[in-house]
């Protein structure tokens, strides 16, 4: 990304934990992931999930976990090292 | 194939090179076989040895020529790598609408690009071997089917060359979206992963590269990759197909050593009039100020020094006296509508950006909207599945920094005389999709 800023779309980095990645294309803005994990996912001003930058701290995980079985479009994974 | 004019459009050529120009790649008029291979030299089984071709592109340091800049040798080691049965696209699509040095090329130096392709294709171990062209170019895809049938002749290519035509749009130049067409999908970016290397046309390890990539790539094979650094500068090295466009005297696709400053580029492209800005790297690229970026070097290390990129290689002087900010809400509102509409903040985010800055543009901005184009610029950023939405963001983004006087003229005056004036960079109508 241009101003080096984390995004979920297509971006593989490279460090501890697993970091939430979004499909953008699948996202169809329901907003399950951002009532389930308001600490990392917030809503842009149509509804769209804004994921938060780095790895999901240990004590999310559950809750991630949980974000992304509840997306009904499959958009949101967990990608990268489990720990 | 017949060796001249070849009913191409003549409007698109290469401008006469001034002293000292490069004519490594670029050619003044289309070449035939028997005079390409009288010029550049057969290609000999020896040049073709993958492991010495990848070897000799990864030491030439050449970069991808379609806007990306990444390393060739990389992307064709990790398709060689990749397995057997995989397949090679040579981009040609040039969807960008301010540049057309990939047609000039294509239309002057077709068997530079089919020896690139071939060369490419026996390193990965291609069996299928793709050259794409965009919609409006169906006489060059025609006259590329019949260099290819030339060639054919002499069974010179071990993996014969489709020749494709894409469907029209911003977007169907991109890597993913031309994976996508020929899967028989339609031409949009897809989410990645997977990239084309690892799954791409009919789930295919698939190297992508760009057609000027692969004309280099035909010379560093025949001349080896410390004759590709003897031009350009060590962090840049080797030459580059620009297409200079705007206030200049003689635009038109030139063959610069990178590293050239900007300066020297456009002096030599007839910029005869005073000039304040200039869009580099194409209609998602950045504004430059002139004359503060004349001494900006032109490559990828040196436009990314001054916060911009080389991109596909645009340069579209602005002349003094025209509307920044209303060319900016133009050609903002051309990717608004180019957006595919496939990733929610693209969709709503590129139509609302626009607007906001046609409202710069055309009526009289406050600091409210100011503040509104910039928080939609990071709001874009980073979230489509393409960089579509980086793109634009980007472009806005150095309009407002650029265009800042202009911008404090319009809050206090109101639109100038200008913003309503012709464009100066061409928009096209939408394409359909």
């Amino acid at each position: 990304m241009r101003d080096g800023r984390t995004s979920g779309a297509g971006q593989h980095q490279l460090s501890p934990g697993p970091r939430l990645l979004l499909n953008p294309i699948a996202c169809d803005a329901r907003g399950l992931c951002i009532e389930l994990l308001p600490e990392l996912i917030s809503a842009d001003p149509w509804g769209y999930p804004i994921i938060g930058p780095g790895p999901v701290p240990q004590q999310l995980l559950p809750l991630a976990r949980r974000a992304v079985a509840a997306c009904p479009t499959l958009a949101l994974m967990l990608a990268g090292p489990a720990r | 194939m017949s060796p001249h004019g070849c009913g191409l459009p003549s409007a698109e050529r290469p401008v006469a090179p001034a002293p000292g120009e490069l004519r490594l790649i670029l050619r003044d008029r289309p070449l035939s076989l028997a005079e390409h291979i009288d010029q550049y030299g057969p290609l000999s089984a020896g040049q073709l040895e993958p492991k010495a071709l990848i070897a000799d592109v990864e030491r030439s340091g050449l970069t991808g020529r379609g806007g990306g800049a990444f390393p060739a040798s990389r992307k064709i080691r990790a398709v060689a790598q990749a397995g057997r049965g995989t397949v090679i696209v040579a981009n040609g699509s040039e969807s960008e609408p301010a540049s057309s040095k990939d047609g000039v090329l294509l239309s002057h130096a077709p068997h530079l690009v089919l020896d690139g392709i071939a060369v490419c294709a026996r390193a990965v171990g291609a069996t299928r071997a793709y050259l794409s062209v965009g919609q409006g170019a169906a006489s060059i895809a025609q006259f590329l089917t019949e260099a290819v049938a030339e060639r054919n002749q002499f069974r010179l290519d071990e993996v014969p060359v489709e020749v494709i035509t894409t469907a029209g749009g911003y977007l169907s130049g991109q890597e993913n979206a031309l994976v996508s067409a020929l899967n028989g999908n339609a031409p949009l970016p897809t989410f990645v992963p997977p990239r084309p290397a690892d799954r791409g046309v009919h789930r295919h390890p698939t190297l992508v590269l760009n057609v000027e990539t692969l004309a280099h790539i035909a010379l560093i094979a025949r001349f080896g990759g410390g004759w590709f650094r003897t031009t350009g500068t060590p962090g840049a090295p080797g030459s580059a197909l620009v297409t200079v466009t705007g206030a200049v005297d003689r635009p038109g696709v030139r063959e610069i050593p990178l590293g050239t400053a900007l300066g020297e580029v456009l002096q030599r492209s007839g910029l005869n009039q005073p000039a304040q800005a200039v869009l580099t790297g194409g209609y998602f690229g950045t504004w430059l100020p002139l004359p503060a970026a004349l001494a900006v070097r032109v490559s990828d290390e040196g436009m990314r020094a001054a916060g911009a990129a080389l991109g596909p290689g645009v340069l579209a002087v602005l002349p003094e006296g025209a509307c920044g900010l209303a060319e900016t809400a133009r050609i903002a509102s051309f990717l608004a509508a180019e957006s595919a509409g496939q990733c929610g903040p693209c969709r709503n985010g590129l139509p609302a950006l626009a607007d906001a800055l046609n409202w710069i543009a055309l009526g009289r901005p406050g600091p409210d909207i100011v503040g509104w184009v910039q928080q939609l610029a990071e709001l874009v950023t980073g979230r489509g599945a393409c960089h579509l939405p980086d793109g634009t963001a980007g472009l806005v983004r150095s309009a407002l920094t650029v265009f800042a006087a202009d911008l404090r003229a319009h809050a206090t005056a109101g639109p100038c005389e200008q913003s309503a004036g012709p464009p100066i960079l061409p928009v096209p109508a939408r394409s359909a999709q």
